[in-house]
């Protein structure tokens, strides 16, 4: 169907945008790319929003190297995440995650900002950055706040960021030597929604194993990370059992989402032991 | 309604090469714009939540979906259609490939295809068929089984690396 659109103002930088946010009376909307909000519109599934389309705002774009840290600008496109060298050689995870996400037409235009703000619980970015650790930054009139990885994804679609604030940008601690990334899924089609998929990052400090598609949100496989911290890979396996309780809908059943999350944790571990044997 | 809301805009963008100027509705996609201000019918509207791939456009170098786009977004853009494409023959050899395979019938996902498969073809090199398959899977065909959109986009890319390395 058409988009049903309450009205639309073009935000120069991110003060202007949250000046027009909290002009709004509550019914302001964010515009990036697009490519979930404007499908979204089209559906109905949300009508007369106020468009604050932010996606002019170059500040918010970009990815820099901050020492240890990595950061990535919200409005940064995935067809950016893919491609960009520091990200390739800091955050690899997300460079995997990006052939996963639609298709090309789509990555030409979705922004990492759009996704993590959106907390689709089958969407790839919002698992990795659970894995990595991720710190996210969000702006209101008010003032900055951070808001740990842990603490953002809160329900379906829900999300830490307030009523007035902008999500402007995401930093990642850079890999250390030795450290490995993997992300892994099972979809139907290619650029589907995961039936299930699963982010593992294997440190010094211990693994970081986090789910998508088995839940409201993208959730962190705490027992599982314990047994493979452990060396214990078949421990961790049934642990992720009591990690998640995945919905069963006309895609798939809860069993066999769980089913898949074991195969797909067996081959990540195999490719991390792959790849250093 | 704050007086910052707008709902119509005016936009100024080149569309297939040609400066354009318009006052849109905020909602507009730059499909329906193309379409029915524009009379630039190549881009179908057809599912219009971003799955099918019909209303594929080039903007500013790139594929994406006009479906998901909003007109007002498209306010400074170079915007390439089928249309453009074909009058510059951008893309002679890749439509007369798809006559040539039979990679299309009914004809209705062809526009798109054709933008999608010019952005594979526009790297450089000869894609496997696994990585033509995987480009083109954005865009849905109803008619061919795709076997036949696969032969013609592979037989374009072999033709032209030929062509360079001639």
């Amino acid at each position: 169907m058409k988009a049903s659109v309450g009205g639309y103002a073009r935000a120069s930088d991110l003060q202007h945008a949250l000046e027009l946010l909290s002009g709004s009376d509550g019914l302001g909307r964010v515009l990036a790319g697009g490519q979930s909000l404007i499908a979204a519109m089209n559906m109905r599934l949300s009508a007369g929003d106020l468009l604050v389309d932010i996606s002019r705002v170059s500040e918010l774009s970009g990815v820099s190297d901050a020492g240890d840290r990595l950061l990535i600008g919200a409005l940064t496109r995935h067809v950016e995440i893919g491609r960009n060298p520091l990200i390739r050689e800091y955050a690899p995870l997300l460079s995997q995650a990006v052939q996963y996400i639609a298709h090309a037409a789509i990555r030409n235009r979705g922004t990492i900002g759009g996704a993590l703000a959106h907390a689709d619980p089958a969407a790839e970015f919002p698992a990795c950055i659970l894995a990595l650790g991720a710190t996210l930054h969000i702006e209101g009139l008010t003032g900055r706040r951070d808001v740990a990885a842990e603490d953002f994804f809160q329900d379906v679609f829900e999300t830490a960021i307030g009523e007035g604030e902008i999500l402007t940008g995401i930093s990642i601690p850079k890999t250390e030597a030795n450290e490995a990334q993997v992300i892994e899924e099972v979809a139907r089609r290619s650029g589907d929604y995961a039936l299930a998929g699963l982010c593992l990052v294997k440190r010094s400090a211990g693994h970081r194993l986090a789910l998508f598609s088995v839940g409201p949100r993208p959730l962190l496989a705490r027992s599982a990370m314990a047994a493979l911290d452990r060396g214990d890979l078949e421990g961790a396996a049934e642990a992720l059992c009591d990690d998640m309780d995945p919905p069963s809908d006309t895609q798939a059943s809860g069993a066999y989402r769980q089913h898949l999350a074991q195969v797909l944790l067996r081959r990540a571990v195999a490719r991390i032991e792959g790849a250093n044997a | 309604m704050s007086e910052a809301f707008r709902d119509r805009i005016d936009i100024t963008l080149t569309v297939n090469g040609e400066s354009v100027e318009a006052r849109v509705p905020v909602g507009q996609h730059l499909t329906d714009f193309l379409r029915l201000e524009l009379g630039l019918t190549g881009a179908h509207a057809s599912c219009e939540h971003g799955v099918c791939g019909a209303c594929t456009v080039q903007v500013d170098g790139a594929p994406i979906r006009g479906c998901l786009m909003l007109a007002p977004q498209a306010d400074g853009a170079e915007v390439w259609t089928v249309e453009g494409l074909t009058d510059t023959a951008a893309i002679k050899d890749l439509q007369e490939a798809f006559v040539a395979k039979n990679a299309l019938q009914c004809g209705f996902c062809t526009p798109g295809m054709l933008v999608a498969a010019k952005d594979l073809l526009s790297r450089g090199g000869v894609p496997s068929r696994q990585e033509i398959r995987e480009h083109m899977s954005g865009n849905y065909c109803r008619c061919t089984g795709y076997e036949a959109i696969v032969d013609a986009v592979e037989t374009v890319a072999q033709a032209r690396a030929g062509k360079g390395a001639a």
